[in-house]
């Protein structure tokens, strides 16, 4: 910014008002990864301080690791959630391409129709996609997750997509069929990458709700086998009691992959190479 | 190399009918421009020869082949379009050879092109840059050299100066002038801009609402413009109308006269008028007038002159220099 448009109490007041959210956003990420190095004593005594040397325990940890198949449900969550966004990206991004770049009959109806999934949610046909999973023996495979996962992010891809897709230059699109480009090539070079930054918001957006999700898993793939990370850390939860150290251990181990994931995709969206490809 | 033959196009949208039967025939090596105020049709015809857009009835034939059902990478034609529409994530090399690369052409041959279409376009320092880092005139060029690269029978230009600020324009228009002239190339370009028109074409096609006005060199629709319409789009200033009455013609509804077939004097005239407003352009001077016998009038005079609003003047035609209309707008040819 330059120097005659800022004065220092209103960059002050800017910076206090980001620093507020990000504390407040940051907190439960604190309370989290803080209390899963203490014991369970210290958890309970001083929830919001910090492990000091007497308090900090790696039981949680240790009962994580020791009980059940944890790396195994890594796993799961991660090719669950991956293949999903592939899917969701890759079939999101062609049926967007066609709504934006075909005129046929029903275009519109079409679209509506694609985006419908945006206002109903999913689960409420839960008992239905259990009974088609049973019939087809997809019950206690991450294929079933994975299909429901997909079928679940893509209304929200194709509304974004389709929009930011208009948005390409039509002269560009035809450049290319002139100069030979099938309509495959034209999608796949030229359009994918000039809305990447559409493609890494999607991504996001339909990456979250997928590692979150304890009812598709519990549901349809509750075997040891197929455990995701989120249904995993629920043993740690009883009725009656809840064995703290191990849930929040478990929860905090779960973070890192999706910030791992969120760091690829933001990188995306801040990369433009779309500067000065048309005017 | 091309020839192109158009016989009764019609497009339509929806009920709505963008081209009312086109027929033009494009001989090889002709410079054809396609002129007409916005949503004249004309960029939906280029779109149509590219088969960008299919029309709804009528036929295309490039060389006397019809291509109605040919891709537009198999008609043998290339485009330059008014945005550039460069690959972004292509060096500049690789956007001019990316569609011989298509069509299967070995690597050197490609290499060989390029460097050839560079060497017009004094493209080379820019081979291995990608268009984001070019300046607009640079971009033009290498959207023009991608064309080039193909070899086409037609070119087709889309409104390729549209983008360009009034200095390059003219460099640009030069240069196509002269690749015109280097490739004795058939080319078809769409402008809405008259001086483009007038300066490059050997043929004029006029537009309007979707039908052919006129067809003709630049001179012929200058000096013998059909109707009403070409009369008004061609020439700038605009060719002033004068209602026929105020002749005492009985034949013709409207007179035309273009600015600069009217000269000025202070001391007498035919039509006594009052100066309204005076641009002064160094080369020209334009005069706005308003006269009682004829109503307003704009006189275009060469040089310089000290004329000011208000001042009183005698304006008189250049014999030889009024254009008559009837009441359908056409022109009536007396004797000419």
């Amino acid at each position: 910014m330059s120097k005659a448009r800022t004065s220092f109490a209103r960059t002050g007041a800017v910076h206090f008002a980001l620093i507020a959210y990000t504390l407040v956003a940051l907190f439960p990420v604190f309370l989290t990864i803080a209390n899963s190095f203490k014991s369970r004593n210290a958890i309970f005594r001083e929830p919001l301080a910090f492990p000091t040397p007497e308090s900090f325990s790696l039981i949680g940890y240790e009962t994580v690791l020791k009980q059940g198949d944890f790396v195994g449900y890594f796993q799961n969550s991660v090719v669950v959630t991956v293949v999903s966004i592939a899917l969701v990206l890759l079939f999101g991004a062609m049926a967007a391409f066609a709504l934006s770049e075909y005129r046929f009959r029903g275009n519109t109806l079409m679209g509506l129709y694609l985006a419908l999934g945006i206002m109903i949610p999913i689960r409420l046909g839960t008992v239905a996609i259990l009974q088609g999973m049973v019939a087809t023996n997809l019950v206690n495979t991450l294929t079933a997750l994975i299909l429901v996962y997909t079928a679940q992010g893509l209304p929200l891809a194709v509304f974004i997509l389709s929009e930011f897709m208009r948005t390409v230059s039509d002269d560009l699109k035809n450049a290319g069929r002139i100069d030979g480009l099938s309509e495959y090539a034209i999608f796949f070079r030229l359009v994918l990458p000039l809305v990447r930054p559409a493609m890494a918001t999607v991504a996001v957006f339909t990456m979250i709700p997928i590692w979150n999700d304890l009812w598709f898993p519990l549901i349809l793939a509750p075997a040891e086998t197929t455990k995701t990370v989120t249904l995993g850390s629920q043993i740690f939860i009883g009725q009656f009691v809840t064995n703290w150290n191990a849930v929040l251990s478990a929860l905090s181990l779960a973070i890192f992959p999706v910030l791992v994931l969120y760091v690829i995709f933001s990188r995306q969206l801040i990369r433009g190479i779309t500067a000065g490809a048309v005017k | 190399m091309g020839s192109l033959q158009l016989k009764s196009i019609r497009k339509a949208y929806g009920g709505h009918e963008v081209l009312k039967g086109i027929d033009l025939e494009v001989k090889d090596g002709e410079f054809v421009i396609f002129v007409g105020p916005s949503g004249c049709g004309k960029s939906t015809l280029l779109r149509t020869i590219a088969g960008l857009e299919d029309a709804t009835s009528g036929s295309v034939q490039i060389d006397g082949v019809e291509v109605g059902h040919v891709a537009p990478a198999k008609r043998g034609i290339a485009m330059v379009f008014q945005s550039y529409a460069l690959y972004p994530h292509l060096t500049v090399k690789d956007n001019m050879g990316l569609g011989l690369k298509q069509a299967g052409v070995p690597k050197p041959e490609i290499e060989e092109k390029v460097g050839k279409a560079a060497g017009m376009l004094s493209l080379e320092p820019y081979l291995a840059r990608r268009p984001a880092e070019l300046s607009g005139g640079q971009r033009q060029r290498v959207a023009i050299g991608r064309a080039i690269v193909r070899e086409p029978k037609l070119f087709l230009f889309d409104e390729p100066l549209s983008n360009l600020d009034a200095a390059l324009r003219v460099n640009t228009r030069l240069e196509i002038a002269r690749l015109h002239r280097s490739l004795q190339a058939t080319m078809i370009y769409v402008t809405h801009d008259q001086v483009e028109a007038m300066t490059l074409a050997d043929k004029i096609v006029v537009l309007n609402g979707g039908r052919i006005e006129q067809v003709g060199s630049p001179m012929e629709l200058y000096n013998r413009p059909a109707n009403l319409f070409v009369a008004g789009f061609i020439g700038s200033p605009q060719m002033n109308f004068i209602d026929g009455d105020r002749f005492g013609d009985g034949e013709a509804k409207t007179v035309g006269i273009r600015p600069e077939h009217i000269g000025l004097s202070r001391d007498g005239g035919d039509w006594k008028a009052k100066v309204i407003h005076v641009e002064h352009l160094g080369a020209d001077t334009i005069v706005y007038l308003e006269s009682d016998e004829v109503g307003p009038l704009t006189v275009r005079l060469f040089g310089e002159h000290r004329y000011a609003a208000d001042d009183v003047v005698h304006a008189t035609p250049v014999i030889g220099g009024m254009h008559r209309f009837d009441t359908d707008g056409r022109v009536i040819n007396s004797g000419q």
